[in-house]
């Protein structure tokens, strides 16, 4: 997807603030029209990446390249970009339509250009009436719809949001992700998007960057990082995730707390001390009793039974081993069916394919 | 898969050195001229005391000879010790008071609040000489009051101590109606749930909630009185103090080595308040939470009672020395001719021919207040909102904070010996109204640039990031949101630097001509020739321009929150 010609190429991208290294050799290709999504827990260095392809914060080192032009040393305002802040940043003394065309005033278009072109971005984001109120009369979520009308609103070649959604109630936040999601795919801007919040990342991404302390840890579809972790960061960080010490004993087996399980990963050498990690709704679990034909079946004791909602997660203590409870997701409806109380005994099955054995 | 980086050979990577756009140098340009400015108005005429400090009357080098001379007179060592003590005695009463006093206004639900909340603030509208003419007038030798002291004479510390709590108190109350402001009222419900008893609520939650604000008062209060030379010129009678001992041996003597001399003496002190100051200050920032829910009072009869009986008389006190000074200067002769009449301000300032004191003190006042208000915020602007110059503006922020601990006095004699050296190319400006605005702006940069500074950290910091990518220049933005956002702040600079233009005294002593005479000298020279009447004339002169400048400023931020308020309004949707 990012071979050819990128939109956007970060080369070496490195930066110290002290002693502290905040991004350590960054590089990354964005493909014209694409949604990008830099994930990654606060302090790991992706809202630094997003200042400075936006010219905000200087890199020690490295190289950007924009639209086939080098960028590197360009301030700020020389660059071609719009910038949507948590903080919505809206002007608060000017109103909706003066802070759409805050950008276009100085272009030396015409009072009816912007005019018409103010409209045409307040319609775009679905507030067409409020052009003439101030940002404060507006809730967060409308607040930042014309944050992002005003950063559109002189075309820019790349659109940057840096936690957009993050000041937002729940509700909001998810009605709001879909909308510039549709809106983005339909202007075909290029678009990069900072955020700590999985669900987010995973449902607007055509791809996501998973930052960890300063590197990149894996890029990928989000069906690719779900499915396929490279690390056991990306592992634990997207989604939950039971991680089993074990000790390889050769032939596709491996020892995990006195339990010999079978995994599909023949090629590790007997004696190899690895960490197996395996998804909770990748468990199945069954009350009554054995499943048969099914490979590395292990009886157990459910330990404990959170309801979640949709499903609930059961914590369940493989017999015959030390190591800490399985957690497994067990659909509400077979919840519902009876037997899932602490203390029933039940028998649980780890597919060979679902463990991964990581870094 | 981490993208392998096809495009760029796995070389070492050269430092990157980004393109300065020109409105950046622009910027930089400006924030390195006002450090520069800050330093030439600030530290040279600073330096310029140091070096006068060692050197002889023809200039040559004698090393601490003159301190050592200085110690060696008991006379002036005695004003050390009288400086010291007055201050302490002054911050002894005036902390308690005006700690008593903010605790009725913000925990107690006593009628009136907002009105003695203001009239408790008058003292600041007034020279501090006010307030010693006004105790002359009820305990001195003809003094209505005179048999309450009990044949002790008001001229010396007793009135220098009366004196300085009136001019201190409001600064006190200020800085303690803070701290008690900003007090949580959670931990209150949270002992209240625990059955404490108030008492102990009062020692554990109010006093070491209000511990830094009440140390930051003292402070205050402390340098204040040191510092200050009207009250102990007016009033202390034979009785010395260092402020004055700089007077004497500059513009008595002539004696520019040893005035520098007693200035580094009176600058210990202050300076040592004003470090503790800063810190304090710097932990009463840090304890306010944003979370905190203010703390509402309850009613409570007798406790409510007693606060208003309290606030009551101290207000009425405040009010009778202001009342007597503006009554001295309307009745005919004292004590002999209680009539009214305004022969004080017709025949006395106009026909006496000090008149034009007045109307230069409004004028410098103005032009200090317009152009010091713009001074203050440009600098503060390009502080927080532009990006890089660490160093620069790590200097700035440092010349912005020590006027507070420098006395007027120092930095008066520091102007002299500075700008009147016959070598200074700056010598032109000696004796001019320019010269005076300079050191009262300078003189009062600290407060001004604390207002610019918070008003503009309230503000998103990412504006300046958002006008870059939409392509709009800093200054546009600067013009279209930053200042209207921040014209509170900027309306309440232009009053601070108004109304301190019009009382100071300490700084402008040294520095005024023959045709910049102030409207606050004036007062000290009509005392000094005996002419009561017209001093307190003058002095009410400058209380009422100060009162009209702050209703002035009270009707633009009504009218501005009014037009404005659509926008200031806080989100109601949502």
């Amino acid at each position: 997807m990012a071979s050819g010609n990128p939109f956007l190429a970060l080369g070496g991208i490195r930066k110290t603030f002290g002693s502290f290294e905040a991004l350590k050799t960054i590089s990354l290709e964005v493909a014209r029209g694409e949604l990008m999504v830099f994930l990654g827990p606060s302090g790991c260095g992706k809202t630094t990446l997003l200042r400075i392809i936006a010219g905000l914060e200087v890199q020690d080192t490295g190289t950007i390249v924009q639209d086939g032009r080098d960028i590197s040393r360009l301030p700020a305002i020389k660059r071609d970009y719009g910038i949507v802040f948590q903080s919505y940043a809206l002007f608060p003394n000017l109103t909706i339509h003066d802070n759409v065309a805050y950008g276009l005033v100085n272009r030396r278009q015409s009072r009816d250009a912007i005019r018409k072109r103010v409209a045409e971005l307040l319609s775009l984001v679905g507030l067409p009436t409020e052009g003439a109120k101030f940002p404060g009369q507006l809730s967060g979520g409308q607040q930042q719809r014309i944050a992002l009308a005003r950063a559109l609103a002189p075309a820019p070649g790349l659109l940057l949001l840096d936690e957009p959604l993050s000041a937002l109630d729940a509700l909001e936040r998810v009605r709001l992700r879909g909308e510039i999601r549709s809106l983005q795919k339909r202007l075909g801007v290029t678009t990069v998007m900072v955020t700590h919040d999985q669900e987010e990342a995973l449902t607007m991404a055509d791809r996501i960057v998973v930052m960890n302390q300063g590197c990149i840890d894996q890029v990928g579809t989000p069906r690719e990082i779900y499915e396929t972790p490279v690390t056991p960061f990306v592992a634990d960080f997207i989604g939950k995730v039971n991680v089993l010490a074990a000790m390889a004993e050769g032939g596709g087996r491996f020892n995990v707390g006195g339990l010999s399980l079978a995994v599909a990963r023949p090629d590790v050498a007997a004696g190899t001390a690895v960490k197996l990690y395996l998804r909770p709704e990748d468990v199945a679990v069954n009350v009554n009793g054995a499943l048969s034909g099914v490979a590395n079946a292990v009886a157990g004791r459910i330990a404990k039974v959170e309801f979640l909602g949709a499903f609930c997660m059961v914590g369940v203590q493989l017999a015959g081993s030390a190591a800490p409870p399985l957690v497994a997701n067990v659909p509400r409806h077979q919840a519902d069916a009876g037997g899932f109380a602490p203390g029933a005994l039940v028998t649980v099955s780890l597919p060979p394919a679902a463990m991964r054995i990581l870094g | 898969m981490a993208t392998p980086a096809a495009v760029f050979p796995p070389v070492a990577f050269a430092a990157v050195k980004p393109q300065v756009h020109w409105q950046d140098r622009l910027a930089q340009g400006l924030l390195i001229a006002g450090c520069c400015t800050l330093a030439l108005f600030l530290l040279a005429p600073l330096g310029a005391i140091l070096v006068k400090s060692v050197q002889d009357r023809s200039g040559a080098f004698v090393g601490l000879l003159q301190f050592r001379e200085y110690f060696g007179t008991s006379a002036l060592k005695q004003s050390i010790w009288n400086t010291l003590w007055v201050a302490l005695a002054v911050t002894a009463v005036t902390v308690p008071l005006a700690f008593t006093y903010a605790y009725a206004l913000t925990r107690s639900c006593m009628p009136g609040r907002a009105l003695f909340r203001v009239l408790a603030l008058t003292p600041i509208l007034a020279p501090s000489l006010l307030a010693a003419i006004s105790f002359i007038q009820w305990f001195g030798n003809q003094g209505l009051l005179k048999g309450l002291l009990a044949g002790a004479s008001v001229y010396g510390p007793i009135g220098i101590i009366i004196s300085a709590v009136y001019a201190t108190f409001p600064h006190a109350l200020m800085i303690i109606l803070t701290a008690l402001l900003l007090s949580d009222g959670r931990l209150y419900e949270a002992a209240e749930s625990l059955r404490t008893p108030t008492w102990r609520k009062f020692f554990t939650i109010t006093l070491p909630g209000a511990k830094y604000g009440l140390v930051s008062a003292a402070m205050v209060v402390f340098s204040y009185t040191v510092s200050d030379f009207g009250i102990p010129k007016l009033i202390g009678g034979n009785f010395n103090v260092l402020a004055v001992d700089i007077y004497k041996q500059v513009v008595g003597q002539q004696n520019f080595n040893k005035g520098a001399v007693v200035s580094f003496v009176l600058l210990i002190p202050v300076l040592v308040a004003f470090v503790v100051d800063w810190t304090m200050q710097g932990k009463l920032q840090a304890q306010f939470s944003a979370r905190a829910v203010p703390y509402v009072a309850k009613p409570h009869r007798a406790f409510d009672a007693a606060m208003f009986v309290f606030c009551l008389a101290v207000s009425l006190l405040l009010l009778a020395v202001l009342g007597m000074a503006v009554w001295t200067s309307l009745i005919k002769f004292w004590p002999y001719d209680l009539s009214l009449s305004f022969r004080h301000y017709t025949y006395g300032l106009i026909d006496g021919g000090v008149f034009g004191a007045y109307l230069n003190s409004l004028k410098m006042a103005f032009v200090a207040s317009v152009a010091g208000t713009g001074i203050v915020f440009v600098i503060g602007y390009l502080l927080e909102k532009t990006r890089g110059m660490r160093g620069t503006k790590a200097a700035v922020r440092l010349l912005a904070a020590i006027p507070m601990g420098v006395p007027g006095m120092v930095l008066g004699l520091g102007y002299i010996l500075f700008f009147n050296h016959p070598d200074n190319p700056l010598h032109f400006l000696y004796g001019t109204l320019t010269i005076l605005v300079i050191s009262t702006i300078v003189h009062y940069y600290t407060s001004s640039h604390l207002t610019a500074v918070t008003a503009l950290k309230a503000m998103d910091s990412e504006f300046e990031a958002v006008s870059a990518s939409l392509k709009v220049p800093f200054y546009k933005t600067f013009h279209r949101v930053t200042v209207p956002v921040c014209l509170p702040a900027i309306l309440d600079i232009g009053r601070y630097l108004f109304v301190n233009g019009m009382v100071t005294i300490s700084a402008v002593v040294f520095l005024y001509g023959p045709d910049t005479r102030l409207a606050s000298i004036a007062v000290l020279d009509l005392d000094d020739a005996g002419d009561i009447g017209p001093a307190a004339a003058m002095a009410t002169l400058i209380v009422v321009s100060s009162t009209i400048a702050c209703l002035l400023y009270a009707v633009a931020t009504r009218v501005l929150l009014t037009r404005t308020q659509a926008w200031r309004k806080p989100s109601t949707a949502g």
